[in-house]
């Protein structure tokens, strides 16, 4: 008898527990932003494609699912470590055998263009202007850099240039400052 | 309790966190009147002396200037301009060293002067006449900037529409060795206070508090006696201690107030102006001098004379030293600004800008650097000196790590980058150095995020365009088979099935328009399209009905029909003509009975033709939306008839041309008939013919699609006989495409899509396309350009 | 020629590490003299013992780490931790106990924890309380003051105690610790702390001769001087005010509450600041800027906790003084202290209005 007791008192909790749980699980559900969403907000955007998928998203995605968060050189090692922070998962180092220090950017010499528009094609952000048989030239403020204009340019005329040192965007790097010799 | 402003007036002044007290070593400089230097022999004048954009450049190497010219124009209104601080020639506008910590180059205008110091006409205002926008004006054009220390435009700080509670005019000057101001202010007080009365009346504060150091006393004194009497002007000697003058330090040691984070002091209803652009403000408005020159302190034991010397703006510094005796030490340094916060320069042909109130060349001894950094020992002077009330050792401690998120806990960007900390740091850490290289490393980070945030939305919009142009051309292709469907089907009918059969299309088309999410635009190009080929079938149908009829074209009811018919014919011949010139010297073939050549004269036919061929072009001109048919007209017309036709006329205007030739007297007639403008003289033909073949080159080349049409035109020429007649046809053609180019300019123009084309065009329109795509984006970059340098 | 390029600010206050560190032995002097005076030449041999084996570990260590050893030796700071623990130990210690404290001070607490800047503990008090743990007798063997001694110690007797634990006349630690009575003479504070558990009042405990004028015979004028060196630093801006004003406002202020309610179970607040290692304490050791907190309001929380935990401890624990304990305690509290104790930067609201 007392074992019936026993339970149908467990019983009741049970139930009585299982709908608290249940309803604070409907009741108080976070809506946490979707993964990949997260993942996409810490790559750099620039859909160079170097790791193998065709943007970041796609890639992004791919993390999600569980592929290595070592493959973006563009966003270098702070872009791992974020991966690494929000997967909760070891940073690893590049994959890629070099990352560019420099920002780099793309640049066409205009008078061996021959306007072929492959490079407008390849540009994946449309950072390239020019018609066919016009010269095409390069928008620096929109270029991410990512290369990919530079392989399909017939002539090679397309070159990844450092990004020019100005004012504005100067780092305080005092050592860089060439120390001009005077005679005295 | 009393008010803020009662107690301002019963002359409280109140402190600020922190501060320290370096040795100020002022006493060596503030006794020596301001000194004239020689000019110099080359003046280095950089486009951009403040913070903004440089003008627009209004001379070029090798004018004349004179003293006070603006060499720049502002375009906009962060920009001021610069001008000639004296008479000279431009030598080169080129990039030279800038006076900037970074030492990049800038570009730079150097002039050379002539000795001659011939100034401009000058206009001085008077600040009671002249409405407050003139003055605004003034203050622009005269170049003024902040002389303080960043250079912000003057014009925008004081041009404002909140009403303004206290001018402060910034006389502290609490950096050592540094008396430019000092003695400004014992020498030119009246000007200064004129400077003032201006700066009154365009911001009309309630009071105006000067703010002065106490270990300035005869400054004080002479400013107390230039303002005389004057109502709620106060002189507020405030403790001598360094960053007394910082801008937000000032506002709490004269009211009490913060300027809240990430705000403006005109927030909080106060401007600040420093001493030394208020007298530039009186030199450009009572005296029209704009800002040419500048009090410059040159100290340090380096120098046999240390004082203050009056220097024009773009002197090198080179020369300033030099003029003061200087004797340089081993790894010498020399520091544009003061000890605490200038720089190091090093190339010493770095010029003086309008921010540069100080050259110090100190021995080391004199001023003794940091040596090694040692480790933080957490000791905390560098809390207790912060004028912030920041933590220091944690933002070095968080910068070294890079961990932007906690730095922005800690508030570095309310580092006012003092060097207080760095100064009385045990551990001899160049804190200063580590917030700066932290802060422009947040700047880039946040650069790279908005252009991150701008690559993704450009690449999800092209992504979206490449996918509806896929489905664009998908449709079209459909539509297309669509159409030669229906086509087929209306050939042998009369033109109300040509307008059922685009009636069909017009359904259909919005049937497969609406479920698609495509803009109208694509359904009002396709109904375009649609129209365009009714059209043609018009045409053809028409052509096809009447080709046997009158050959020649000159009895053509429909002059289009006309014009095309003779076009055809001409460009036909010529082809003719240049494939066996032989048979043009024997008028003879069996085809010409069909021709309604009258054997017996000759000319009367050549004139009859050409008569034709110029109505016939005339009609071409007018009508020009006749041209676009032409293409289609001519594939579409190879027939047999029209052919025989062709040579017929080929051959009688080639006979005509022989008869013309060999009679010289009778050449008057065909030559004005023909286009009016090939006169008699042969050679202008020629000429005109090399004229238009040019031009059909060029259009050859620019498309490279019709080159098959022009090329014809190009080989007729080289003909001896025919020349007069490939010449009028030449010109014929080139005009026909010119005008052909004007229609699908307009086209291009217009929405890309519009074009009626057959299937042949659609690489031109998905060219044009293109080019519509690239002017968006190019708009876009604009845009989100602009959008970027607001919030920075 | 060629110009030198720095970052700004170009000047410094000149005032380095090293300085500070020598003020800070410097102003020791007065405190060191006077408790050689009262306590024998032993407190000398300690302070040797203690600096050698400090600047010994510290080089060492600092060859292992491979960092500039000369530069680092030369900031002083071992010599000041060393001095630190020297004199808070008793001045007739066995040699090893010194330079097991030093060593342990410098390899571990401070070496071990990063070198300089970066040791969470006051190396010289966590090294006290290692060896007050490990070996409380020789660490609780004080002798009385020098008035109060049945025989006068030269500085030989002092070397043959200090290394043989026996004075060169065959007295060992316990023996020259006797009164005339042959009862053994504890610390003024051990006095009070085992008189009152034994049921006897403040007032009689303190008629014993180990009490002088105030507060124990020699252990006012040893806190005098130290209190002179302190001010003397505080002069120098060596240290701030707040650390000592708080380790002493809230040792008195508890002090005073707990004798105004109960006069003959609690020492007088006086009695209090000028007994033990009060002064040292709050001048020398409870400043020590890698371990204190850094913040305005957190000195004077971080000084308020060690004075109010030496109170506790000294009247209720089981240790008659405290201060190594509490300066321990207080230092793991710092980061805490320091977190929530931010100023409000300029043009910010506080914290708390966020």
């Amino acid at each position: 008898m007392s074992i019936i007791t026993a339970l149908w008192a467990l019983g009741i909790l049970a139930l009585v527990f299982g709908a608290a749980l249940g309803y604070a699980a409907i009741r108080f559900k976070v809506d946490a932003d979707p993964l990949v969403e997260q993942i996409d907000e810490i790559l750099p955007q620039t859909q160079c494609g170097q790791c193998g998928y065709p943007g970041c998203r796609p890639y992004a995605e791919a993390i999600a699912n569980g592929d290595d968060i070592n493959k973006c050189p563009p966003g270098g090692d702070t872009t791992i470590k974020k991966l690494a922070d929000l997967m909760g998962v070891e940073a690893k180092p590049l994959d890629a055998a070099q990352t560019p220090a420099v920002k780099r950017v793309a640049y066409i010499r205009e008078d061996e263009c021959i306007g072929c528009t492959k490079c407008i094609q390849a540009c994946p952000v449309d950072a390239i202007v020019g018609a066919s048989k016009q010269m095409h030239t390069v928008i620096v403020d929109e270029c991410t850099g990512c290369d990919l204009c530079v392989e399909p340019c017939p002539v090679d005329c397309i070159d990844m240039v450092p990004l020019a040192s100005s004012i504005e965007r100067w780092k305080w790097d005092l050592n860089a400052i060439p120390v001009k010799v005077l005679e005295s | 309790m009393p008010t803020l402003f009662q107690q301002i007036q019963a002359g409280k002044v109140w402190d600020f966190h922190g501060g320290i007290h370096p040795p100020s070593r002022k006493e060596r400089t503030n006794q020596k009147p301001v000194a004239l230097l020689d000019i110099p022999d080359r003046l280095y004048i950089p486009l951009r002396q403040h913070i903004g954009v440089a003008g627009k450049v209004l001379v070029k190497v090798g004018d004349r200037v004179l003293k006070g010219q603006a060499l720049t124009q502002a375009e906009n209104a962060m920009a001021v301009p610069v001008h000639a601080p004296t008479s000279g020639t431009v030598l080169a506008i080129e990039l030279h060293t800038s006076t900037h910590p970074s030492s990049l180059a800038e570009p730079t205008l150097i002039l050379a002067p002539d000795g001659m110091d011939e100034w401009r006409p000058r206009k001085p205002l008077d600040p009671e006449q002249v409405d407050l926008y003139t003055l605004l004006e003034r203050i622009q054009e005269s170049g003024i900037s902040g002389m303080g220390g960043a250079g912000f435009p003057t014009h925008i700080k004081v041009n404002v529409k909140q009403p303004v509670d206290y001018l402060i005019i910034n006389a502290v000057e609490c950096e050592p060795y540094i008396t430019a101001d000092d003695m400004l202010m014992q020498e030119r007080a009246s000007d200064i206070i004129a400077g003032i009365e201006i700066l009154v009346k365009l911001l009309s504060p309630k009071a105006v508090l000067i703010g002065i150091e106490d270990d300035k006393p005869i400054a004080v004194a002479s400013l107390k006696a230039a303002i005389g009497q004057k109502d709620n002007y106060f002189v507020r000697e405030v403790p001598t201690k360094y960053p007394s003058g910082g801008e937000k330090q000032l506002i709490q040691l004269l009211t009490n107030k913060e300027v809240p984070a990430g705000r403006r002091p005109l927030d909080i209803g106060i401007v600040m102006q420093n001493v030394g652009t208020a007298f530039a403000i009186a030199q450009a408005v009572l005296d029209d001098i704009p800002l040419i020159h500048r009090v410059v302190t040159v100290a340090g034991e380096t120098l046999a004379q240390q004082q203050n010397v009056l220097a024009l703006i773009g002197t090198p510094i080179s020369d300033l030293l030099n003029a003061c005796g200087f004797q340089a030490e081993p790894q010498q340094r020399i520091i544009v600004g003061g000890p605490m916060m200038g720089f190091a320069i090093a190339d010493w042909s770095v010029p003086v800008v309008k921010t540069t109130n100080c050259i110090l060349a100190p021995t080391e001894n004199e001023l003794g650097a940091a040596s090694d950094e040692m480790d933080c020992i957490r000791c905390g002077a560098c809390a207790d000196a912060c004028p912030a009330s920041l933590l220091p050792q944690q933002l070095l401690w968080y910068s070294k790590a890079h961990d932007q998120d906690k730095l922005a806990e800690y508030n570095l960007s309310d580092c006012i980058e003092c060097g207080a900390c760095a100064y009385v740091c045990p551990s001899e850490i160049p804190l200063v150095h580590y917030y700066r290289v932290a802060k422009a490393e947040i700047r880039e980070t946040q650069r790279e995020a908005l252009k991150a945030e701008q690559a993704k939305a450009r690449f999800d919009a092209r992504t979206e365009r490449l996918e509806r142009e896929k489905q664009e051309r998908l449709e079209r292709n459909q539509q297309l088979a669509a159409q030669r469907v229906a086509q087929q089907q209306a050939s042998g009918q009369t033109t109300q099935s040509a307008a059922a059969v685009q009636q069909a299309l017009e359904r259909t088309q919005q049937q497969s328009a609406q479920p698609l999410d495509k803009e109208q635009i694509i359904a009002e190009r396709e109904r375009k399209k649609a129209e365009a080929l009714a059209y043609q079938q018009q045409k053809q149908q028409a052509q096809t009905a009447t080709p046997a009829e009158d050959t020649t074209a000159t009895t053509a009811e429909d002059p289009r029909k006309a014009a095309i018919a003779a076009a055809l014919a001409r460009a036909k011949a010529k082809k003719q003509a240049e494939a066996q010139p032989e048979a043009v010297g024997q008028p003879a073939p069996a085809e010409t009975a069909t021709a309604d050549i009258p054997e017996a004269d000759a000319k009367k036919a050549a004139v009859a033709a050409a008569i034709a061929r110029a109505k016939a072009k005339k009609l071409a001109e007018a009508q020009p939306e006749a041209i676009e048919q032409p293409a289609p007209a001519e594939t579409a017309a190879p027939e047999v008839d029209a052919k025989k036709a062709a040579v017929a006329a080929a051959i009688a205007r080639a006979k005509a041309k022989k008869l013309a030739d060999a009679q010289p007297e009778a050449s008057e007639q065909p030559a004005p008939a023909e286009t009016a403008a090939p006169e008699v003289d042969a050679k202008k033909a020629a000429v005109a013919a090399a004229i238009a073949r040019a031009k059909a080159k060029k259009l050859a080349e620019a498309q490279p699609e019709t080159s098959e049409q022009p090329a014809p035109v190009e080989t007729a020429a080289p003909e001896v006989d025919a020349k007069k007649a490939a010449v009028a046809a030449a010109i014929a053609r080139a005009k026909a495409k010119k005008l052909a180019e004007q229609t699908q300019m307009q086209q291009i123009a217009s929405e890309p899509a519009t074009e009626a084309t057959v299937q042949a065009e659609a690489v031109p329109a998905e060219q044009d396309a293109k080019k519509a795509a690239i002017a968006a984006a190019i708009a876009r970059a604009k845009a989100k350009k602009q959008q970027n340098s607001e919030p920075l | 020629m060629s110009f030198k390029i720095a970052s700004s600010p170009h000047q410094h206050s000149q005032k380095t590490t090293a300085q500070l560190m020598k003020l800070v032995a410097l102003a020791a002097v007065p405190g060191i003299a006077v408790q050689a005076y009262f306590f024998g030449y032993g407190v000398l041999i300690q302070l040797l013992l203690a600096i050698s084996t400090a600047l010994l570990c510290e080089a060492a260590v600092l060859a292992l780490r491979a960092k500039k050893v000369k530069v680092k030796l030369l900031d002083h700071s071992a010599l000041v931790t060393a001095l630190l623990l020297a004199v808070a130990i008793p001045s007739y210690a066995p040699w090893w106990l010194v330079v097991i404290g030093t060593a342990f001070a410098i390899i571990v607490v401070k070496q071990l924890y990063g070198g300089l800047g970066n040791n969470l503990f006051n190396p010289a008090m966590a090294a006290y309380v290692l060896l007050l743990v490990s070996f409380p007798l020789p660490m609780t063997s004080w002798l009385p003051a020098a008035p109060l001694q049945q025989q006068s110690l030269s500085p030989a007797d002092a070397v043959c105690t200090i290394f043989t634990n026996f004075s060169c006349s065959g007295y060992s630690i316990s023996q020259l610790r006797q009164d005339a009575d042959g009862i053994s003479m504890a610390t003024p504070l051990d006095t009070l702390k085992t008189d009152l558990s034994q049921g006897y009042t403040t007032q009689e405990s303190m008629k014993k001769p180990v009490f002088g004028w105030l507060s124990g015979e020699g252990w006012f004028w040893v806190n005098l001087a130290y209190l002179l060196g302190g001010l003397f630093l505080l002069q120098q801006k060596v240290i701030q005010w707040r650390i000592p004003v708080a380790v002493l406002g809230s040792l008195f202020g508890f002090s005073l509450i707990a004798w105004l309610l109960s006069p003959d179970t609690n020492a007088s607040p006086l009695f209090q600041l000028f007994s033990g290692a009060t002064m040292l304490a709050a001048f020398f050791i409870a400043t020590d800027p890698v371990s204190a907190s850094t913040t305005e309001k957190g000195r004077l929380i971080f000084g308020a906790l060690i004075g109010g935990l030496v109170f506790v401890i000294r009247s209720y624990g089981g240790y008659p003084d405290a201060f190594a304990f509490a300066v321990m305690l207080a230092n793991m509290t710092v980061p805490l202290i320091d977190y929530y104790t931010q100023p409000r930067t300029y043009g910010h609201k506080s914290k708390g209005e966020r």
